[in-house]
């Protein structure tokens, strides 16, 4: 078993340092970083306050319109609502089949564990354009192939429509950030001691206890920040509902590039986009704190 | 003991047509002899590879993602070299924030990223320009070349620059003869992590490139917004044939597993 | 009959044999050692009474039941492994109730024995912490506790005090032992530490290669080891004329064999000595009376009892797997 020393950094004891060495070491990408990302986060914000209009274009005032527009009209409510189902459905469905699928896979022998690792996480590296080209193709309309196995199959009568709706849009989601979750709950397993199974099974446990009891409990930690990671992805994913959404399918992401590059309306794109980062920096920095206060007396 | 039942395995099968289905069905079609979108049936055909040599855009589009990802990977590790050292080493006011602040293009969206650069780089002459690409794509692919620096930066032994100081090594020389090279893996997989990551990005891209900036992602994603014809499945194929390649060569030099679980998974 | 028996009991990997027709009876209340280096099969033999391992072939007896038929989560046994493989998630208490949890013991039985077999520990008031709470030795008492409370027909006990400082270590033993006494469980403990084997069981099992080496009481395979092996892994040893002779037992005299004293060395409560004779290298160990003793380049005379015969090595008399 490979050992990461990343994973669970040890806590050393670090010299304190009073002078100027750690910043100096860190300027180059604080200034960097500063200047590429602070910055324009910074502008777009700004941004979000400026009025716009169909020939006069941007006008640098501060008001409320665009935020008033976005918080108010239903529209956008709906949008922001569709966006954060699909992330959910996608979370939940990631974690439902994806944590099964890492413990398979943490039980397999040794030449077969590496092969189907790098098959299911593999994706991961491949374009997710590409990945999504492929589920258009098995969706395609009514006539596509997943509907035409489905059909076999005997578990439909009609051919579901996949192409331009939500459905469609979070069966590849999870397709797309499936790896993410697998890794996590894999990490996780990877802390396991082989030998507490063992210590339960000796004092009398059953699989399905041993499982549910031993092993769920200890990997609960890797699965919910799994789901985090996902949550995040899904929620501001674009390529995937773009392409599978198409137009009429609006999210959060494909809405603020319509009005940036189709509309021209950047005050309003800026304002849809700095409202998701807001959500989702809430959401994210909630749900890691609540994960941790839960497990910190137990894993630390 | 622990093996898995015929029902696990099952599942295990499933899935892994789940996982494969999409790309198995992109690199099929590639090969149809078709003029429209069909399962090639009785004989194959790379008619439609051929034809990519008609697009010049596509090609030129591979180059500079290619270049891309090159360049920014480098400058991003090259960052990322005294960033780790700080904060692998040192305890000081502002580490975590520092730490925070590098990781953070992975948590904020890469379409709000995309607006930031788009709005940034109109407003100081670099919209649309290879320039502006560079540098949004160091900011991105930074917290994975960071990340595996760090790792590395973190599991190094003081004692060995210790030793090297008590043989009369000056600072510079433990840097050059001692550090650097026992990081130097670390740096390697945090390159190629880095590449990879803007080698595929498209959702940023596609905000601040122009026509004449496109990277390949770009490219195709808007072609399939126009149209999904056998061309385009013919090109991701060649982009799918690639990744593979490399991520079979990545896994025989680093472990994959070792490459993508990194502190990713705190989910800081 | 004996209590636990262990017939022909062999494991192959591959082709390679890791236990390789081991016999061992086992009465009850008795305390017995595997012992051996590394790769020598005990562990192999440890889990194959557990149940993780199948035998390659063999019988595994249990007061005349056949323990290979039982499913490991049937044996009933109790198991204190290496790592404590402590349930990481569970407080000390939910830790040593869960055996009897499967068992199906009724609550308020279960915590009287929880904390009846806490206390047996020395662990009653610490019940509410978390493992990770608590040091390695603590963690050590929980994995014993855990194995005891289910009131097992057998103890096993794999390299159990091998994470411990050498301290620590030795109270551990101290305690273990007064523990098994107590609650009179047979017990199997694997190790390769022969001082921790010595003080603590009755019978030794010494192991290497997959096949026994010897079964005797400690005393006995210390002072009459079957084998050179034996002989070289229960502590420093001399051959002489083809016989083990300890260190310990050789005198300086002025009469025997001749020789010249080549290094010494002190250790507190003895002299280590090497000297060059006509029959090799020999190792002496003085204890230290306070009284002057030969220094190094001196010319001294070797003189050891050869009565009780020393064992003829190299002989493995069959005998040795009867036990005591």
């Amino acid at each position: 078993m490979t050992h990461d020393p990343s994973v669970g950094v040890r806590r050393r004891h670090l010299p304190t340092s009073w002078g100027g060495a750690p910043y100096l070491l860190g300027l180059p990408a604080l200034l960097l970083f500063a200047v590429v990302v602070i910055v324009p986060l910074a502008m777009t914000v700004l941004l979000s306050f400026h009025d716009w209009g169909q020939y006069k274009g941007i006008e640098p005032v501060f008001i409320l319109k665009n935020w008033r527009e976005v918080l108010s009209d239903p529209y956008y409510g709906e949008m922001f609502w569709r966006t954060f189902r699909i992330a959910l459905a996608v979370t939940v469905l990631g974690a439902v089949f994806g944590a099964p699928e890492a413990y398979i896979l943490n039980r397999m022998k040794s030449p077969w564990r590496g092969l189907f690792l790098l098959v299911i996480l593999g994706p991961l590296l491949i374009s997710v354009v590409a990945r999504t080209l492929g589920w258009a193709l098995l969706f395609g309309g009514n006539s596509g192939l997943v509907n035409k196995a489905l059909v076999s199959l005997g578990l439909i009568s009609a051919p579901l429509p996949f192409m331009f709706t939500e459905t469609g849009v979070v069966v590849a989601l999870t397709h797309v950030l499936m790896p993410y979750m697998v890794l996590a709950v894999w990490a996780a397993l990877q802390r396991l001691d082989p030998q507490v199974e063992n210590a339960a099974v000796a004092l009398g446990a059953g699989p399905f206890t041993v499982l549910r009891r031993i092993v769920l409990p200890q990997v609960m930690p890797g699965i919910l920040s799994g789901a985090i990671i996902v949550f995040a992805l899904a929620a501001s994913a674009f390529a995937t509902p773009a392409i599978i959404g198409g137009r009429r399918l609006k999210v959060a992401s494909t809405l603020a590039y319509d009005e940036f590059l189709n509309t021209l309306n950047w005050p309003l794109g800026a304002t849809v986009a700095v409202l998701l980062l807001v959500a989702l920096v809430l959401i994210v920095a909630g749900a890691s704190r609540l994960v941790e206060r839960r497990y910190a007396q137990v894993f630390g | 003991m622990s093996k898995n039942g015929p029902l696990a395995l099952c599942y295990h099968a499933l899935f892994v047509a789940f996982m494969l289905a999409p790309i198995v069905v992109v690199v099929c079609v590639a090969f149809t002899p078709e003029g429209y979108l069909s399962f090639p049936t009785d004989h194959w055909s790379l008619r439609w590879f051929y034809a990519i040599g008609r697009y010049p855009e596509f090609i030129s589009a591979f180059w500079r993602s290619l270049w891309l990802g090159a360049l920014s990977s480098a400058i991003a590790v090259g960052f990322s070299v005294p960033a780790a050292l700080a904060i692998a080493r040192y305890r000081f006011a502002g580490r975590d924030a520092m730490t925070a602040l590098f990781m953070s293009p992975l948590m904020i969206p890469h379409v709000v990223l995309g607006i930031a650069f788009l709005r940034f780089f109109t407003e100081i002459g670099l919209g649309g320009t290879f320039v502006g690409l560079v540098l949004a794509h160091i900011v991105i692919v930074l917290p994975f070349a960071l990340r595996l620096t760090l790792a590395s930066a973190v599991g190094l032994d003081r004692a060995i620059e210790h030793a090297a100081v008590s043989l009369g090594a000056s600072e510079a020389t433990v840097l050059r003869r001692i550090t650097l090279p026992l990081i130097v893996p670390g740096l390697m997989s945090g390159w190629a992590l880095a590449f990879i990551n803007s080698f595929d990005e498209v959702t940023m891209t596609v905000f601040i490139a122009a026509p004449g900036t496109e990277t390949l992602p770009v490219r195709m994603f808007l072609y399939i917004q126009d149209n999904i014809d056998p061309l385009v499945t013919s090109v991701s194929a060649c982009v799918i044939a690639i990744t593979v390649v490399a991520l079979v060569a990545l896994d025989r030099a680093y472990g994959l597993e070792r490459l993508l679980i990194g502190r990713s998974v705190d989910a800081r | 009959m004996s209590f636990l028996a262990l017939e022909s009991l062999t494991k192959r990997f591959g082709s390679h044999p890791a236990v390789d027709g081991l016999s061992l009876a086992v009465e009850q209340g008795e305390f017995v050692s595997l012992l051996g280096p590394s790769g020598c099969g005990k562990t192999t033999t440890l889990q194959m009474i557990a149940g993780f391992v199948e035998p390659t072939s063999g019988a595994i007896r249990l007061a005349g039941r056949d323990l290979l038929a039982v499913k490991p989560a049937r044996r009933g046994l109790g198991i204190v492994f290496q790592s404590y493989a402590l349930f990481p998630h569970m407080t000390v208490g939910e830790n040593v109730s869960f055996g009897l949890e499967m068992q199906g013991v009724a609550s308020g039985e279960r915590a009287r024995r929880v904390a009846e077999t806490l206390e047996l520990v020395g662990l009653r008031a610490l019940a509410g912490r978390f493992p990770r709470q608590l040091s390695g030795g603590q963690q050590q008492r929980v994995a014993l506790a855990r194995a005891l409370v289910i009131q097992p027909q057998i103890l096993l006990l794999d390299e159990p005090l091998s994470n411990l400082d050498a301290k620590l270590r030795e109270e551990m033993q101290i305690e273990l032992r007064q523990i098994q006494r107590r609650v009179g469980t047979t017990t199997i403990l694997v190790t390769h530490d022969q001082a921790e084997a010595m003080a603590l069981s009755d019978r030794l099992v010494v192991m290497n290669h997959g096949r026994v080496e010897q079964i005797a009481p400690p005393h006995e395979a210390y002072e009459r080891p079957a084998t050179a092996f034996v002989a070289s892994f229960l502590g420093k040893t001399n051959l002489l004329d083809g016989a083990s002779v300890r260190p310990e037992k050789i005198q300086f005299a002025g009469r025997g064999l001749a020789g010249r004293v080549r290094a010494r060395v002190f250790q507190g409560n003895h002299w280590l000595y090497q000297v060059e004779t006509g029959s090799g290298l020999v190792t002496v160990i003085r204890q230290n009376t306070g009284e002057p003793m030969p220094a190094e380049g001196e010319a001294v005379c070797l003189a050891w009892n050869s009565s009780p015969p020393q064992a003829k090595l190299g002989e493995v008399s069959a005998q040795q797997t009867e036990g005591s």
